[in-house]
């Protein structure tokens, strides 16, 4: 099915403590693009994420990958999706008791019976494709924010996957890492011919590199389109969020009672 | 005040049914441990690797503690001994007491604390820097990869840490018994050895430990799979580790010495 995209999300919803997360969520991840999913913190995005790698079982809808419903499969048939995919968590998650050659090395020694040379080629590989090659030996502790997040990239690609998810990959980084961080995703979307899900709430950075956005508020999809769509588009929300305005269809002030009455009120319950 | 009643007693019955299905989700997460525990065997580099954290780095802990349990065992055992002037029987009291009771309780309780909680911290931490999800969405199952093995390393440790810890305590009486205070050599080893059982004391006390390596091994990594991933509920985890695994291995040790030793 090549003209099929590669993840379709259709009318998703999911509940976790009676609570709706995720409310009538449609998506297409097309093959070869990169889609951007954004929106405010706690809006759901790294929630459709963990739904896509099958985390977490939607309560209505589905997801699927690759023509195959993800929550349908078994476990050996999920642990067989998940290696087409790669996913880069937001602190990179690392494991810390092994070098940064080990992490990389990680699936490939899990998954595969190559050779200890050829892993060892391979792994140079894609610590070159992040410019770390000179720092296989170093521990995760060693490493600052941004490198720590290149490793853990290195790692994701380490097996070529067919989809690759990013968790707010951009967060933390000072603006240099940040544009390498974000180059690196586009290039190796397009070196590897796969395509990729950047959750994120860094508007500038991701609209410079990606085909598609999807906007997200409470659980729901509410703007789409291609970066310059989502640029000029006159959505009060979508204007808020990409001109980083303060005030707007997302108030500024938590619910509370009436500021007036909090203050003078007699009771200071 | 029904009202208060009502819900103190609803309050209750939440605490109750809580514990309850979180005794269940353990007991799950045990059959899990022992369902994925292939990878700990066909590799067993990877448990070797957590034998050496857990077991061989509690080797100092043991060995000196149990030299100073046998130390006093012997100090209290010949002072109260030689008032009925038996004490030639020293021996069968220093290696009696530390076969069947202490190194087994005594060794547990310390693993707990010493490795027990390095355990617990170790997986919490892993959680809550997504370590463990990394893995999952990596298709390494992080129960088979993480938990068993360190599971196992603690249920193979322990018998072991107890041997030691009764062996450096019988030299530890030995010192203060025979070197220092000069009750008869002869008798101290020889008394021991009539009276010693292989299958009653020796046995029973191995399987003790055994079951004491089972029960902290499993509190340590439910604890530590099961911890809110935060710095707070980390070092929550890790609290109720060691008094979990202390209270519950003092409770087996009654249960199952009740059945072992029973009148004979």
């Amino acid at each position: 099915m090549p003209n099929e995209p590669l993840v379709r999300i259709s009318d998703l919803n999911f509940t976790y403590d009676r609570r709706p997360v995720l409310t009538g969520i449609n998506m297409t991840i097309p093959r070869g693009k990169v889609v951007a999913i954004m929106g405010q913190s706690g809006c759901g995005k790294t929630t459709t994420l963990r739904l896509i790698g099958g985390q977490l079982k939607p309560s209505q809808g589905e997801v699927r990958f690759d023509g195959r419903v993800v929550h349908e499969l078994d476990a050996a048939d999920l642990y067989a999706m998940r290696r087409r995919m790669g996913m880069l968590f937001q602190f990179g998650a690392l494991f810390t008791d092994i070098s940064v050659f080990d992490n990389v090395a990680f699936q490939m020694r899990e998954h595969s019976n190559l050779t200890e040379a050829m892993i060892r080629d391979l792994v140079l590989l894609k610590l070159n494709a992040v410019g770390l090659r000179g720092a296989q030996n170093l521990m995760p502790s060693e490493l600052s924010g941004g490198m720590a997040r290149r490793v853990a990239l290195a790692r994701a690609i380490a097996l070529d996957p067919l989809l690759m998810m990013y968790d707010e990959p951009f967060t933390g980084l000072d603006p240099i890492t940040m544009g390498i961080i974000g180059q690196l995703i586009r290039k190796l979307n397009d070196a590897l011919g796969g395509s990729s899900i950047i959750v994120t709430h860094d508007v500038q950075e991701s609209l410079q590199i990606v085909d598609y956005v999807y906007f997200m508020a409470d659980g729901k999809v509410v703007a789409e389109g291609t970066p310059d769509e989502i640029r000029a588009s006159d959505k009060a929300y979508v204007h808020q969020f990409v001109w980083g305005e303060m005030d707007g269809p997302v108030p500024f002030q938590y619910p509370s009672a009436p500021y007036r009455e909090q203050i003078y009120g007699a009771t200071h319950a | 005040m029904l009202d208060r009643a009502t819900s103190a007693l609803r309050g209750l019955g939440h605490r109750v049914t809580s514990r309850i299905w979180r005794l269940g989700f353990a007991s799950r997460f045990f059959l899990a441990t022992l369902l994925y525990s292939g990878t700990s065997f066909r590799r067993f580099f990877l448990t070797i690797r957590e034998i050496y954290f857990t077991g061989v780095l509690s080797l100092i802990i043991i060995l000196v503690s149990g030299l100073f349990v046998g130390m006093v065992l012997g100090l209290q055992g010949y002072d109260t001994l030689q008032r009925y002037g038996s004490s030639e029987a020293l021996g069968i009291l220093v290696a009696l007491s530390l076969v069947r009771e202490l190194g087994p309780v005594v060794s547990a309780l310390l693993f707990a604390s010493r490795a027990g909680s390095a355990i617990t911290a170790e997986i919490g931490l892993m959680k809550a820097t997504e370590q463990l999800s990394a893995m999952e969405m990596m298709a390494v199952n992080p129960i088979a990869r993480v938990v068993a093995p360190r599971f196992w390393a603690g249920v193979i440790s322990m018998p072991l840490l107890a041997a030691l810890f009764s062996a450096m305590g019988i030299f530890g009486g030995y010192l203060v018994g025979v070197v220092l205070i000069g009750v008869d050599e002869g008798s101290f080893w020889s008394q021991m050895q009539a009276s010693v059982d292989f299958r009653e004391d020796i046995v029973n006390g191995v399987i003790k430990s055994v079951v004491f390596g089972i029960i902290v091994s499993w509190i340590a990594v439910f604890e530590g799979y099961d911890s809110e991933p935060t710095a707070e509920g980390v070092s929550g985890a890790t609290t109720r580790t060691v008094v979990t695994s202390s209270l519950a291995i003092l409770a087996a040790d009654f249960i199952l010495t009740a059945f072992m030793f029973r009148g004979a």
